[in-house]
């Protein structure tokens, strides 16, 4: 589209439905799979960010399928470096910006295989050098461009092609790492909320707080993928809705250290009715369908007496 | 890819793409075996669908608000006939 045409479109549409603008910052025509959960988190954080942002992209999924060169779906500036460096760019890009006196946002968008593992260290520099920038990971719990390597963020249990459901594992070993802890452990200034994609307008109001913040901010959005996870394309937004209702996905924010749940399902359901929807977990046996329940309610109760007691982390 | 060839690609320094939203002209309405169908007399406008389409191939219709699906682009993975409150989207097989 030309730069002209697309500055009018941007103008012209103000309108909100269903509670978030109408106006799109990314355009159709990108290509990530059908069904894709993490191209829809990406939709909404650049809806709430708005047009005066420059997005920064790890390697990954959300990088690769919308900017196959010469074509981009962005209508925002936007740039790649590399897979372990987004914080680090975005950093510099937050000190330019500042030296400027500029308002202009930074919003970082990253898998989790770029977040919990091999982009952590520059991500931890930039969360204690408290520049401000909104970082953004899409989990979809492996690393998903690649062809389903198991990251730091792949669940227990879950298969994948570098942990999978054979005679000597069953599945990946380890537990999953709690990022939201380990950023909200940086400092008290750092801005952390937990989000799901099936409740667009919650995290569309997360990733407004986090880009007005002043300073770093952390948001961890739950984005099924359906190659990675073997479901069908129809049921993402479905899957992520039990994932809320089993006490899989919490919901909360913690702001100057203190957590606080932003929404809690009413009647919680037992997990297997979220597990065994996807060809990941389908593998799993009663013993461990019991111990991801029980790590679920653990660290549920675990939450709920950190909100209770307001106690700061 | 040869070296010839890398040569004969218009690249600038830091592969910079200077057209905003250029993918429109990947049409991925092709990837599509089932087509989303709108019932629109009984579409209560709550732009639901709309807002979870992964590939902004909804519009809400300017003059009566009904969803209006944009075949350019849908890739058919059947989340708006999900999530639709009034089951008004029928997913049916493409056919050529
Ligand atoms: C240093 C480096 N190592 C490995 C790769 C190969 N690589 C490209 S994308 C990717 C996976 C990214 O995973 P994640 O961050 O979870 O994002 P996703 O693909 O799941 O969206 C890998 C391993 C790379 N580009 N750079
Ligand atoms: S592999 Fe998964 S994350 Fe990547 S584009 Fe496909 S659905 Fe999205
Ligand atoms: S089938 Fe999928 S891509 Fe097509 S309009 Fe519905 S949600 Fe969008």
């Amino acid at each position: 589209m030309p730069e002209e045409e697309n500055k009018k479109e941007i103008k012209s549409n103000e309108k909100l439905i269903a509670g978030m603008p109408e106006e799109e910052l990314i355009a159709s025509g990108h290509r990530a799979c059908a069904g894709c959960g993490s191209v829809l988190a990406v939709r909404h954080a650049i809806k709430a960010a708005g047009k005066n942002t420059i997005v920064v992209a790890a390697t990954g999924c959300m990088e690769v399928v919308t900017s196959p060169y010469p074509q981009t779906a962005w209508k925002v500036p936007w740039i790649h470096s590399l897979f372990e460096n987004a914080a680090a760019v975005a950093s510099g890009i937050a000190t330019a910006l500042k030296k400027q006196g500029s308002d202009t946002n930074v919003l970082v968008l990253v898998g989790d295989g770029g977040t919990f593992d091999i982009g952590l260290q520059a991500l931890s520099g930039a969360v204690e050098r408290n520049h401000d920038f909104c970082y953004v990971c899409y989990d979809n719990e492996a690393y998903m461009n690649t062809g389903i390597q198991r990251s730091g963020a792949t669940p227990q249990h879950a298969a994948t092609t570098t942990s999978p459901a054979g005679k000597l594992i069953h599945g990946k070993v380890e537990w999953k790492k709690n990022m939201p802890f380990i950023i909200a452990g940086h400092s008290e200034n750092v801005y952390v909320a937990t989000a799901n994609i099936a409740f667009p307008i919650d995290f569309y109001k997360k990733v407004k707080k986090g880009i007005e913040h002043k300073g770093p901010a952390y948001i961890q959005v739950y984005t099924p993928c359906v190659p990675g996870w073997k479901i069908p394309s129809n049921i993402t937004i479905e899957l992520a809705k039990l994932a809320y209702k089993s006490k899989t996905t919490p919901l909360y924010e913690i702001e100057n250290g203190v957590l606080k749940f932003t929404q809690k399902p009413e009647n919680p359901i037992p997990v297997d009715r979220y597990l065994l929807l996807q060809g990941r977990f389908k593998h799993l046996n009663k013993i461990e369908i019991a111990e991801i329940q029980k790590h679920i309610d653990d660290t549920w109760n675990k939450l709920l007496r950190l909100e209770e007691t307001e106690v700061r982390i | 890819m040869s070296p010839k060839k890398q040569e004969k690609l218009p690249m600038d320094i830091g592969a910079v793409i200077k057209e905003p939203g250029s993918s429109i002209k990947n049409k991925t309405g092709s990837w599509r075996s089932l087509r989303p169908e709108v019932n629109r007399d009984q579409c209560i406008k709550c732009g639901i669908c709309w807002q979870f389409c992964p590939d902004m191939s909804i519009k809400m219709d300017k003059k009566d608000g009904t969803a209006v699906i944009d075949y350019d682009y849908c890739k058919g993975c059947g989340i708006c006939a999900m999530q639709c409150p009034v089951k008004c989207i029928k997913m049916v097989k493409e056919e050529k």
